[in-house]
């Protein structure tokens, strides 16, 4: 028996750096995107570019400092309208309206960052561990994550603030108070998802495989199943970092979170400028509320086109015209195929059967979506 | 929105000589192509077919060949990425209107469907919804096309329920589709495309989910469909047997055109495109082994039946848990059997006959519930792992699927190389990458293929790479779980053969698990037949295939479809005794 003539489409293998550069994950999404779904990704890739930024230079481009009361022309006042030296006015602290604003992204992106590691590593760890082993650790830790859901996450963050800190303390404590106590509520989230996956993907043959070739638990773990588990991660990863702002603010809001003197931080702008909106002063509280809306809507614009790109289904593609293109050598029969499409397995779920699956294989989806 | 069907130009590659006027479907030059990641993809370039009332057309080809595309645009159900072009003419059965399915607008496609032309699918149990009762699905078909009352929808439903075989049609009227078996699963889907009597049903692989004993009783109620409601039938399909067993005329597809179409008896018997040719030349059939099985037991040395077995089974029991109050599924039930070294067992059965457990039990997937299974001189039955780690290396295992049996995120040659890892014969890929390159070549797998991943492999060429890390051990005991059932019949063909070739060479002893008695004859020794858990016969492939003892075997082999339509006519006039008479 000869083998099979090699008619395959060879891979595409593009030179070192710039494979490496289109693998990426958000890289390799941009490129795949178009239209309306490539207007979502890219402005909110923008607005989040921008958010980072802000966070960094914080220090070069904010006039003042975010405790600052007073320049070398004396205090700033309290409550000037915008304009002059106070572009965006100043609260009724007497802070710089412009300042705290800026300073705010880098409370923020600290909370981001902080949370999400401390959730990421525990809930994959757990929920790894708990899909591959099962039994009785996997029911309790299970039942555990439900009762956290089933707790209000912003109490749950007000107790769990509470009892690190006191209630209020320095930068450093406050953004660790309200982290922790965001990672408490993600950790069930993160556990959830690496624990469906995992359950999935103990059933595969090549995890089977493996067990069959007598490769030891923690092998199969991380080498088999971990590693084909985190694809929808950064996805729950941006729409976690929205969630974390919010929970910031609303702890901030009600007054647990950290002083103005140790960082600026929009929630508790906002709670001091509730009295400020009925007395006519609009700019203490519309700036830093925008800042929040803009990060969560450009965070959520990612998490969310990353989301649809995930999905073959959902994902937008060009148009083709009546004449195009030659019959693609989808068929098996004298020896190749094409299969997997040019982002390889990131850009198709379930890799494997990429174009043939397309293909082949609509079923009633197609059907309802027609009538 | 009808056109004048002489307007049409004549499609070619006609073959029947009925007025065109007549026709129920008219293919005329359709191309369909599908926007996807990689551009576009053509998956159909130029079809004209057409059928005739009451004609049955088997549109046959491997995958990709585009005849699930080419099925699905008669019913107008391609996804919004498709752009279709040419003209699909479609007649009601009266002959009282043609529409051309592919610029018709939504309304009038809905109107169309289930009344002009309806499809039978390929899976049974999710084409019906599991919450509705069969007879609230059957009627509500008949109440999207007209007002009809309740009661008189139903009395429809319980008819056409009857018509197509269901016993109790009354009572079973009201079943839910979880009571009904597979088979009569598909029969519902059958009544249901037609209970509005259309004048033609696309079938797309409606058998290939079944077992060969209820495939052929499908087979006659679709040629039932044919003769009492003069249904036309556009018969999808890539099984040569069931083409032969059905099919008045055959379009071969491939690569998205149709390479050959002629009337069945002249395509089995005369085949004249090189495609059609190849691909008939690979269907199995049985007798194909005999002769290696002959040449096989005479090679061996005379003392060879006295060594100790690889496997023995003996009064293997295993059950799976049921739920709380609820008993056990016992999925082996009192099974005896043994693998002598270097001799292949073919363990043939329908779904649900434990045979899949059986191989998972001796790979040690499974545990044993009761009996002793002894591999490599182990005892199964109450295993630890650690104990049973060192002989995990004198067991190789090849498994169904080619898609999900390699961990898309690591290389060919990792995967390779994963039992040389894990049992320390090499320290990581790299150090074993020699030996991977020559498993890679034993298979016939360029060297290049290593550094691919899986999903640039086809499915055949994976289950190559699959043997190749079988065996990466040389391990005695090879346990192959339904290798080709999910590949194309021609590759399918290399694949059995590779593995022939391969087990001359290392001669390993082999347990060959497959639905298909056809392949199982090619490689196999000894033949084991397993119905319900239980061992109902056992005998080389000789002994089994040629004089059955058992009235399972023979109603099995005589349900196997040949790739021959006058052979296979006979054969169904044989099976319809057996039927009676058992």
């Amino acid at each position: 028996m000869s083998h099979a003539p090699d008619t395959t489409i060879a891979p595409v293998r593009r030179g070192g750096l710039s494979a490496l550069w289109n693998r990426l994950p958000v890289v390799h999404q941009v490129k795949q995107s178009m239209g309306l779904q490539r207007g979502m990704l890219v402005t909110g890739l923008v607005i989040t570019g921008l958010f980072v930024l802000t966070a960094i230079f914080a220090p070069l481009i904010s006039p003042y400092g975010f405790s600052q009361l007073r320049d070398a022309n004396g205090p700033f006042g309290a409550q000037v309208p915008p304009g002059g030296a106070h572009l965006l006015g100043t609260t009724v602290g007497g802070y710089d309206v412009l300042s705290r604003v800026l300073w705010g992204a880098q409370t923020a992106l600290f909370v981001i960052v902080v949370a999400v590691l401390l959730s990421i590593f525990a809930g994959v760890f757990l929920g790894l561990v708990s899909g591959y082993f099962g039994g009785w650790l996997d029911r309790i830790l299970v039942v555990i994550c439900d009762a956290v859901y089933a707790f209000p996450s912003l109490l749950l963050a007000i107790v769990m603030s509470i009892v690190i800190s006191g209630g209020k303390s320095d930068l450093v404590g406050g953004v660790f108070a309200a982290a922790i106590s965001i990672t408490v509520v993600f950790i069930p989230q993160y556990f959830r998802v690496i624990r469906a996956e995992t359950v999935r993907i103990k059933a595969e043959a090549y995890v089977e495989s493996a067990r069959v070739l007598g490769a030891s638990n923690g092998r199969i773990m991380f080498r088999h199943v971990l590693r084909n588990a985190t694809r929808t991660l950064p996805l729950i990863f941006t729409l976690n970092s929205s969630e974390a702002i919010l929970t910031l603010a609303g702890l901030g809001f009600l007054g647990f979170g950290i002083e103005p003197s140790a960082a600026a931080e929009w929630g508790y702008d906002l709670n001091k400028a509730l009295s400020d909106v009925t007395s006519g002063i609009w700019w203490t509280s519309l700036f830093p509320g925008l800042a929040i809306v803009l990060v969560v809507l450009g965070i959520t614009l990612v998490g969310e086109s990353l989301n649809d790109l995930a999905d073959p289904r959902l994902r937008g593609r060009r148009s083709v015209g009546k004449v195009v293109s030659v019959v693609a050598a989808t068929s098996v029969v004298p020896g190749g195929t094409l299969t997997g499409g040019p982002g390889g397995l990131d850009g198709l779920e379930g890799g494997a059967d990429g174009i043939d699956a397309d293909i082949d294989s609509f079923t009633d989806e197609g059907f309802e979506d027609r009538s | 929105m009808t056109e004048a069907f002489t307007t049409a130009p004549e499609p070619a590659g006609r073959v029947s000589g009925t007025a065109r006027s007549s026709d129920v479907l008219s293919i005329t030059d359709l191309s369909v192509t599908f926007a996807t990641d990689a551009g576009a993809v053509r998956a159909v370039a130029g079809v004209s077919l057409r059928v005739a009332p009451g004609e049955v057309l088997a549109i046959v080809g491997e995958s990709g060949s585009g005849k699930t595309v080419t099925a699905k645009t008669i019913l107008g159900l391609l996804p919004e990425t498709a752009t279709s072009s040419g003209a699909v003419f479609l007649s009601s059965k009266d002959g009282s209107s043609t529409n051309n399915v592919i610029s018709v607008g939504k309304q009038k496609l809905r109107q169309l469907r289930g009344t002009d032309v309806s499809m039978v699918f390929q899976e049974p149990s999710t084409a019906l919804n599991p919450v509705y009762t069969v007879g609230w699905q059957i009627m509500e078909g008949i109440r999207a096309h007209g007002q009809v009352g309740r009661a008189e929808a139903k009395k429809k439903a319980i008819e056409i329920l009857g018509r197509v075989g269901i016993p109790d049609p009354e009572i079973r009227v009201n079943y839910f589709p979880h009571q009904f078996s597979g088979g009569q699963k598909q029969r519902v889907v059958i009544a249901m495309a037609l209970v509005l009597d259309p004048g033609l049903i696309v079938a797309d692989e409606p058998t290939t989910a079944l077992d060969v004993t209820v495939q052929a009783e499908i087979l006659d109620l679709l040629r039932r469909c044919r003769d009492d409601f003069g249904t036309a039938i556009v018969l999808i399909t890539h099984n040569m047997g069931v083409v032969a067993d059905l099919a008045d005329r055959v379009a071969v597809m491939y690569q998205g055109k149709v390479v050959e179409e002629a009337d069945a008896r002249t395509l089995f018997a005369s085949p004249q495109n090189d495609y059609t040719k190849k691909l008939l030349a690979a269907v199995p059939h049985l007798g194909q082994g005999v002769v290696h099985a002959a040449d096989r037991a005479a090679a061996r040395k005379p003392d060879w039946a006295a060594g100790t077995p690889v496997v023995v089974a003996e009064d293997l029991r295993i059950e799976y848990p049921g739920r709380l109050g609820r008993g056990g599924f016992t999925a082996v039930d009192g099974v005896s059997f043994s693998i002598r070294p270097g001799e292949v067992l073919g363990l043939v059965g329908e779904s649900g006959s434990g045979k899949t457990t059986i191989g998972r039990a001796i790979a040690g997937l499974t545990r044993v519930t009761d009996g002793s299974l002894t591999v490599h001189g182990h005892q199964m039955n109450g295993f630890k792992e650690r104990a049973f780690k060192k002989l995990r290396s004198d067991i190789g295992f090849v498994f169904q699927d080619p898609a999900s049996s390699f961990n898309p995120l690591l290389t060919i040659a990792d995967c390779v190389a994963e039992p040389l890892i894990v049992h320390g014969r090499a320290k990581n890929p790299a150090a074993a990458r020699a030996r991977v390159d020559e498993l890679l070549e034993a298979v016939q797998l360029p060297r290049s293929y290593g550094d691919r991943y899986p999903h640039e492999l086809s499915g055949g060429q994976r289950q190559r790479a699959s043997l190749a890390r079988a065996l990466a051990l040389e391990p005695s005991l090879l346990i192959a779980d339904e290798p080709t059932s999910a590949l194309d019949v021609s590759v399918q063909a290399r694949v059995l053969e590779l593995f022939a070739e391969l087990q001359r060479e290392f001669g390993f002893a082999a347990l060959f698990i497959s639905h298909d008695l056809a392949v199982v004859d090619i490689l196999a020794d000894r033949i084991a037949v397993l119905y319900h858990g239980k061992l109902v016969e056992e005998g080389t492939s000789a002994e089994v295939l040629g004089d059955p003892k058992d009235p399972y075997t023979q109603r099995l082999l005589a349900s196997l479809p040949v790739p021959d339509p006058v052979e296979q006519a006979e054969r169904r006039e044989k099976l319809r005794e057996l039927r009676t008479a058992g």
